[in-house]
This record gives structure tokens, C-alpha cells and sequence, in this order.
């Protein structure tokens, strides 16, 4: 209980917040009608991506002023998490536009290029991973790669948008809203705990992609990762 | 740190690139002929969005050739022999300062290009002027830092294109947006919030590089 109480509470969070993100009230709105409920699974797949994304590059400083492997190791498992749970976030938005935008891909909103630019990223970081042979070099050219890039995408993602002058995502320019105002508290009682349970689970799936790797590191070198 | 020993190391970037004429005359050309493909193409009634938009290409992936020369050169022994030498703030600050003048130039050389060549359509020639030089000064900066990563990784020139696409994204659609407006003649306070956000992406990107490449250059 000691070691899997919160793997516990996040299988329960989401399990609820999908059962009650069917079933649940939700306000009727202009144009987005049922599909609000996709703010439930959407939103937070995207906070979980962008947490992990904040852990790879908190890692990654941490490799860089220890210089120890298994904090790189962490870094990169982290961005992989990310990159996990930017898919399904893609999907879910991509299907979600197809009923209320019309088609699956817009060109013209800000949000979406600053992740596409984001994956874009992390893939580039797995390619120069795979192009150094050596460990140690590996480690350090891809921490300063990951620092920078997460500094871009984070002006991308979270500055950008504000400059560019309208979005066509929900909650920008006048478009009707899962923000703030139209979010009534029916819908924030589901909202939170999907969050928490999204976030939750992405630590889960890093804690085990990190021990996998471990063992893996311990299986070629016949050594523990320091 | 030490202004005199950064002004030694420009002096020497200088040295060597007019020493061996050729690799700025590849830029150059590259342009050059970049620029002439779009006359042939559009036959001078390019529409002024497309003009940005092809200007800003243009320079971005000179910017990627001029800048990916800056660590290529530079061997192991001499890497070392720097090493003993020099501090990496001071290394690093006189590679952006040579990046920024090359790119300057070629910055140049294009908007020439394109003015003789195709057309020049700006109207607010002012904030085209401030749109170039901010640009610049992220892309050098940005490109150095990644140049410095392609060179590790002992691969080419493809690595370094793919390194910083992705990170020039947000400066390239500023950049973009500032020179629309310029083209249009718009109002300054139209631009003024976008001209702060990209003097802010300059400062974020040089202080990410100078902090970040103390570790790149240690082996």
C-alpha cells in the first residue's frame, strides 16, 4: 500500500472521469453541443504531456550539474512519456475538430503549430540520441539539446498564442468556451480530478519505463547505473 | 572574461573567412541563385506575403549554411588548444557576435538580391530594418548553439537543418508577421507588442546559450 496508493488513485480518478465524462451533465452549447465532453480526455493528456516534458528538462539540468547517468536516463524516459501522451492528445483533438471545426487538421491556429513544433522537437532529440555512440557524450549533447528546445517550445506554447492574434481553440477570440466562464461546476468536478488522474498515471508510466531501462542498463554492462 | 581576448577571437574568425574566400562566396552564390529560381518562377509579380515568405526562407537556410561552418572547421587539437586558452562565455560571445555579422550580411545580400531581381515592397522601411536585425540576432545565436551540437555529434549538415528547424519555428512566424506588416505599412502599435516579444525570444535564446555551452564544450 505503502508504494501504490497514488497508481490507485490515479486508475480511480480516471476510470471515474471517463465513466462520468459519458454520463455526466454538461452545459448545452453553441456549436460544440456533446463534443464539450472531449474536454475531459483532450486537456489533460496534454497537461500530462507538458509535465513530463517539464520533468525531462528538469532532469536533464540535473544530469548537467551531476553528471550522473541515471539522471539522463530519467530525462529521455521522460520525454518518451511525453511523446506517449502527445498521440492519444492529437488524436482526441484531431477527431474533435473534424465534428466542430470540419476538418481534422486547421493550419491557421496558433496552438497547434506551437505542438506540432513541440513533437517535432522531441523526435529530433531521439534522433540525436541514437546518432552518439558514447554514453557520457550522449548524455550531455542531448541535455543541453532537450534544455534548449523545452525553452523554445514553451515560448511556442505558452507565449505565441497570446501574440498571434486569434486562435480558433475554444476560449480564444470569442469562440465559444470550455473556459472559464461557460465551465460550470458540474464540469470542473470531473475536469480537476481527470487532470490530477492523467498527470498521476504519466509519473506511473515514467516510473516503469525508468526501472525497465535500469535493468536493461544492468543486463548489457553487468553494472548498476550510477 | 575579457573584451580584448573576444575581439582576438573575431579577429581571427575574420581572418580565416576571408583567407579561404570561398565558403562566403558559396553563401553568397547560394542566394544568389535562390533568388533568381523565384524571378524565373514568379517573373516579378510576386504577391507581397509570398515575398516575405520567400525572403525569410531564403535567409534561414543561408543562415543554416553560414552558420553550420562555425564548429565544422574547428578540429580536435585545436578544440583543445582553445580549451587552454580561452573561457567559454568569451569563446561562445565571439562566435554569436561572427554569426551576427555574417548573417548581416547575407541579410543583405538577399534583400538586395531581391530588390534587383523580383521587387521590394516594404513600405515601412524601418521596422523591416529592426524586423532583420532582431531576427538575426536569434537565428545567429540559436544556430551557433546547434552548430556546436551537430559538430559533436561528428555527423553533416543534415543533422544541423533538423537540430534548429524546430527551434527557430516561433522566431521564423515572428519574423514573418513583422515583415507582413512592414510590407503593408501598417501602424506601429500594430507591431510594437510583437518587436517586444522578439527582443525577449533574443535575450531567452543568447543567456540560454551562454549558460548552456560551458557544457557542450567540456569533454
Amino acid at each position: 500500500m505503502k508504494h501504490f496508493w497514488w497508481k490507485l488513485i490515479s486508475v480511480i480518478l480516471i476510470l471515474g472521469s471517463i465513466i462520468m465524462g459519458f454520463l455526466g451533465e454538461v452545459p448545452r452549447l453553441n456549436i460544440l453541443n456533446e463534443t464539450i465532453r472531449n474536454l475531459y480526455f483532450h486537456v489533460p493528456l496534454w497537461f500530462a504531456m507538458l509535465v513530463q516534458m517539464g520533468v525531462s528538462c528538469f532532469f536533464s539540468l540535473k544530469y548537467l550539474s551531476s553528471y550522473k547517468l541515471k539522471n539522463d536516463l530519467t530525462a529521455s524516459c521522460a520525454a518518451y512519456v511525453g511523446g506517449m501522451f502527445a498521440l492519444p492528445g492529437l488524436i482526441t483533438g484531431s477527431i474533435w475538430a473534424t465534428y466542430t471545426w470540419g476538418k481534422p487538421w486547421v493550419a491557421d491556429d496558433p496552438k497547434m503549430q506551437g505542438v506540432m513544433a513541440a513533437m517535432i522537437v522531441y523526435m529530433v532529440y531521439y534522433l540525436l540520441r541514437a546518432l552518439i555512440p558514447d554514453m557520457q557524450t550522449k548524455a550531455r549533447i542531448s541535455a543541453v539539446y532537450n534544455i534548449f528546445a523545452f525553452c523554445m517550445t514553451f515560448v511556442f506554447i505558452m507565449i505565441y498564442p497570446r501574440l498571434a492574434p486569434s486562435s480558433l481553440h475554444p476560449g480564444n477570440g470569442g469562440n465559444p468556451a470550455f473556459g472559464k466562464y461557460d465551465m460550470d461546476n458540474s464540469m470542473r468536478a470531473v475536469f480537476y480530478p481527470a487532470c490530477v488522474g492523467w498527470i498521476l498515471m504519466s509519473f506511473w508510466l515514467l516510473n516503469i519505463l525508468n526501472r525497465y531501462k535500469k535493468l536493461q542498463y544492468k543486463l548489457e554492462h553487468h553494472e548498476n547505473l550510477e | 572574461m575579457n573584451s580584448d581576448r573576444i575581439i582576438a577571437l573575431l579577429k581571427k574568425e575574420f581572418l580565416l573567412e576571408f583567407r579561404q574566400k570561398t565558403s562566403l562566396a558559396s553563401i553568397l552564390l547560394y542566394v544568389l541563385s535562390t533568388v533568381f529560381i523565384f524571378f524565373l518562377s514568379f517573373k516579378s509579380n510576386i504577391k507581397p506575403d509570398a515575398w516575405g515568405i520567400l525572403l525569410w526562407i531564403v535567409l534561414f537556410f543561408a543562415a543554416i549554411n553560414a552558420a553550420s561552418k562555425s564548429f565544422f572547421t574547428e578540429g580536435k587539437a585545436r578544440s583543445l588548444y582553445n580549451y587552454t586558452l580561452y573561457h567559454p562565455t568569451e569563446f561562445v560571445i565571439s562566435k554569436i557576435l561572427y554569426n551576427i555579422l555574417l548573417l548581416a550580411l547575407v541579410a543583405l545580400c538577399s534583400v538586395l538580391c531581391f530588390a534587383w531581381l523580383v521587387s521590394y515592397p516594404v513600405q515601412n522601411s524601418l521596422l523591416f530594418f529592426i524586423t532583420i536585425i532582431t531576427g538575426i540576432i536569434a537565428l545567429a545565436s540559436s544556430l551557433t548553439l546547434m552548430s556546436c551540437i551537430a559538430s559533436k555529434t561528428g555527423n553533416n549538415y543534415s543533422i544541423m537543418s533538423l537540430l534548429s528547424m524546430p527551434v527557430c519555428i516561433p522566431v521564423l512566424l515572428l519574423c514573418l508577421r513583422l515583415t507582413r506588416n512592414a510590407i503593408d505599412g501598417l501602424d506601429w502599435s500594430v507591431s510594437y507588442k510583437y518587436i517586444t516579444g522578439l527582443c525577449l525570444i533574443d535575450v531567452l535564446i543568447i543567456g540560454l546559450s551562454l549558460f548552456l555551452f560551458k557544457y557542450l564544450w567540456r569533454e
